[in-house]
């Protein structure tokens, strides 16, 4: 079993509004899932009928190997997009309440509590109400509370949103640790650049259906489109940009220099093959730059929702 | 996974442990007994004052009609104008002045008597004045007229009709007084626990959503089971409330009436003073007898057992009310929408208790409206003192029952669609809709 979640052809409308389309997703075990769409997709839908929050029309989904029932509670630490703490209730109160109805035991989840609030240094706020606390305080405990009963999964829907830059990277750093330790993670957000660093496979809902998926380098391969960045010294650069244009698709790219080089995006045709092209490049002159452009998430995200 | 406990327990804790929750069930007894020794002490002040009232009578009809009380001293003047006795009226402060004319008739006398003061006088001293006066004069009369009052007083006869039923059982009007009182309270508690208690529900949900944790609560237990727990941990702080006011309350009151030396039971007002006098007629002293027997009358434990039922039954049913309201809306001003259909069956239930069971506790309108789910734990346990056939009893439980649970089935679709609903605020046509999400 190479999938710790699978979910097939589930549908959810609400009257006559289709939320889910015959969505199907697997998140194999251990890794990072991405799960991107627009506002409005549908990827809060999909991540309730997970956490069996909302139950789905049709289709099933089937965590660990075993059909989503009740004892399944236990084993998904969700970080929902809208959260929030009872205001006027005590930290830790409150961490231990919530920790309990994960099915801990109020010992060992005190425990535990306890070592979590050391690591995040934050032992002073077991006894201060959540209105006390700023956004990103709450926000910790918040994320203390999803990982604290040891889940296999974990869904964070916009984990960073409300973090400053400095306690984001520790957010981050912890969720990478806790896929070390064993644990495999769906990441719903709209910040590209943290998908990039962090997922291994993605999916991409549109208007209730999913467009896209894969790992991540596949999807990237898949959207590859063969160009190269290109920074040359030459003489006359007018003559070289014309020359190349006649054999290959060029454009104007910007990126920066230390001379006043000959910038340009160049497209190879599908017989083409990069080598060929630098040594092409170096007989014109010096070349002082040659990078593959990769598509980026962001590109790939835009790119395909467009064209749906 | 059953957290029902748990959550009855965060529910009860953080309601009990509330700041303003603590400061009302401390205060508001304190503020009553506070509210009541005033009234109390007022009216006392009130009956210290002395009132002299000087009578000027010139046709020597009534001198030793009026005794003078405590709280009334009465001046009989004879032989003076109806001048100078005004002005002693004036000069020695007193309350008032009665004037009876000089006449040998007496019915002439009668129609000739006034009452003079500078404020016009309270009707209870009037009336008093009247009786006395009508007393003493029909006597007088009945002597001109050679009648001998002595016999006519011996051979008064005073009657109380027996009241028994077919099986025997012994009534009295007093009866239905006791058993009014105690259908009234019954029925009035459950209404003022549903309105106090269901509201706290509502905003406890309402908070719930607004502060977003809803999404995390409900990852982890079913919406049901919060709805339950909640409703079950608000009541169990309801009851503790009105525990503490009751304890407290007793304790308060007989603190208050050593220490101030108010006797609460002997608060006297003019009424009462009225009430008194009637008292020592023989025929309402035997009443006395009958308020003891009217409480052995009453059924006691079918009283116990049925209030117990209908009021966990009709709280129920409101409460997971509430609950749904509180699920489908973002903030209280939403809500009065919602809320009016639910607070008219309760009033409306109120109402028919006060005016139709005294009426015709066994009526048609009675009994309709004792099975009808929304009115019948109010009408009901008003109802039960006056002797409800059991099987009127067992009936409206059993749909009172069966509502319930449709109740709590539906606010459970309201509440599980309608907590993670957030924005405009919706119309009843979406909340039907939502039962089919």
């Amino acid at each position: 079993m190479n999938n710790l979640l699978e979910v097939n052809t589930v549908s959810k409308n609400f009257g006559d509004f289709t939320a889910l389309n015959n969505v199907s997703i697997s998140v194999p075990k251990g890794s990072i899932f991405g799960l991107l769409g627009p506002n409005g997709a549908g990827k809060t839908t999909l991540i309730r009928v997970i956490n069996q929050i909302t139950m789905p029309d049709s289709g099933s989904v089937i965590l660990d190997g075993d059909l989503l029932n009740d004892s399944h509670i236990k084993d998904i630490g969700y970080l929902p997009e809208e959260r929030g703490l009872y205001k006027s209730m005590k930290v830790g109160e409150q961490a231990l309440y919530l920790a309990q109805l994960k099915g801990l035991s109020k010992a060992e989840a005190k425990r535990r509590l306890n070592y979590w609030f050391g690591r995040l240094e934050i032992g002073d706020w077991w006894n201060k109400k959540i209105q006390e606390l700023s956004k990103g305080m709450a926000q910790k405990i918040q994320f203390i509370v999803t990982v604290l009963h040891q889940p296999k999964l974990l869904i964070f829907d916009e984990p960073f949103s409300g973090f400053d830059p400095i306690n984001a990277n520790l957010i981050k750093d912890e969720i990478l640790r806790l896929r070390e330790e064993g644990a495999t993670v769906i990441f719903s957000t709209h910040r590209m650049e943290s998908v990039e660093e962090l997922c291994d496979d993605i999916a991409l809902i549109h208007k209730s259906n999913k467009i896209l998926d894969g790992k991540l380098v596949e999807v990237k391969r898949r959207y590859k489109i063969n160009s190269f960045e290109v920074g040359i010294r030459a003489i006359n650069k007018s003559d070289l940009e014309q020359e190349l244009s006649e054999k290959f698709e060029v454009s104007k790219a910007n990126f920066k220099t230390l001379e006043d080089e000959l910038k340009l995006n160049i497209k190879l045709g599908l017989s083409d093959k990069p080598n060929d092209l630098l040594n092409y490049l170096t007989s014109k002159g010096e070349v002082s730059h040659f990078v593959e452009l990769i598509p980026s998430v962001n590109d790939i995200f835009i790119q395909t929702v467009k064209n749906n | 996974m059953n957290h029902l406990p748990l959550i009855i327990k965060r529910e009860y804790l953080t309601k009990v442990k509330n700041k303003s929750f603590i400061v009302m069930t401390i205060l508001s007894p304190i503020i009553m007994i506070a509210l009541i020794s005033v009234v109390a002490y007022l009216s006392q002040l009130n009956n210290d004052k002395v009132r002299t009232i000087i009578v000027l009578d010139e046709s020597g009809f009534v001198q030793n009609t009026f005794k003078s009380s405590d709280n009334t001293i009465y001046n009989v003047l004879t032989n003076m104008s109806l001048e100078d006795a005004k002005t002693i009226v004036k000069e020695t402060f007193s309350y008032g002045l009665l004037h009876i004319n000089k006449s040998e008739d007496v019915d002439e006398v009668a129609n000739s008597i006034k009452f003079y003061s500078e404020e016009s006088p309270s009707l209870t001293l009037i009336s008093n004045l009247e009786s006395q006066l009508e007393k003493k004069l029909t006597n007088i009369k009945l002597q001109q007229q050679g009648v001998d009052v002595e016999m006519i007083n011996a051979s008064k006869i005073y009657i109380d009709i027996a009241q028994e039923s077919f099986e025997g059982e012994k009534t009295s009007k007093i009866d239905s007084v006791v058993k009014l009182i105690f259908g009234g309270a019954a029925g009035y508690l459950l209404f003022m626990f549903i309105i106090i208690y269901g509201n706290m529900i509502m905003r406890s949900v309402i908070e719930e959503k607004t502060s977003r944790i809803i999404e995390v609560i409900i990852s982890s237990v079913k919406p049901i089971q919060l709805m339950l727990g909640k409703i079950i941990g608000t009541s169990l702080a309801g009851i503790t409330q009105f525990v503490i006011w009751i304890i407290l309350g007793g304790i308060l009151m007989t603190v208050v009436s050593m220490v101030l030396g108010i006797d609460m039971a002997q608060m006297q007002t003019p009424q009462q003073e009225v009430l008194q006098q009637a008292m020592e007629n023989p025929a309402v002293n035997s009443q006395i007898q009958d308020l003891v027997n009217a409480f052995y009358n009453l059924p006691i434990i079918n009283l116990i057992i049925a209030f117990i039922l209908f009021f966990i039954g009709g709280y129920l049913l409101y409460s997971s009310l509430y609950a749904a309201i509180g699920a489908a809306v973002d903030n209280e001003t939403d809500t009065q929408q919602f809320l009016l259909p639910i607070i008219m069956p309760l009033i409306l239930a109120v109402y028919i208790g006060i005016f139709t069971v005294i009426e015709d506790p066994h009526g048609t309108v009675s009994t309709v409206f004792s099975f009808l789910p929304l009115t019948s734990p109010v009408v009901m346990l008003m109802r039960i003192p006056f002797g409800v056939p059991l099987w009127q009893q067992l009936v409206s439980l059993l749909i009172l029952i069966g509502t319930f649970m449709f109740t709590v089935w539906f606010a459970a679709k309201i509440y599980r669609v309608g907590i993670l609903m957030y924005g405009k605020k919706p119309s009843y046509k979406e909340l039907i809709k939502w039962i089919k999400y």
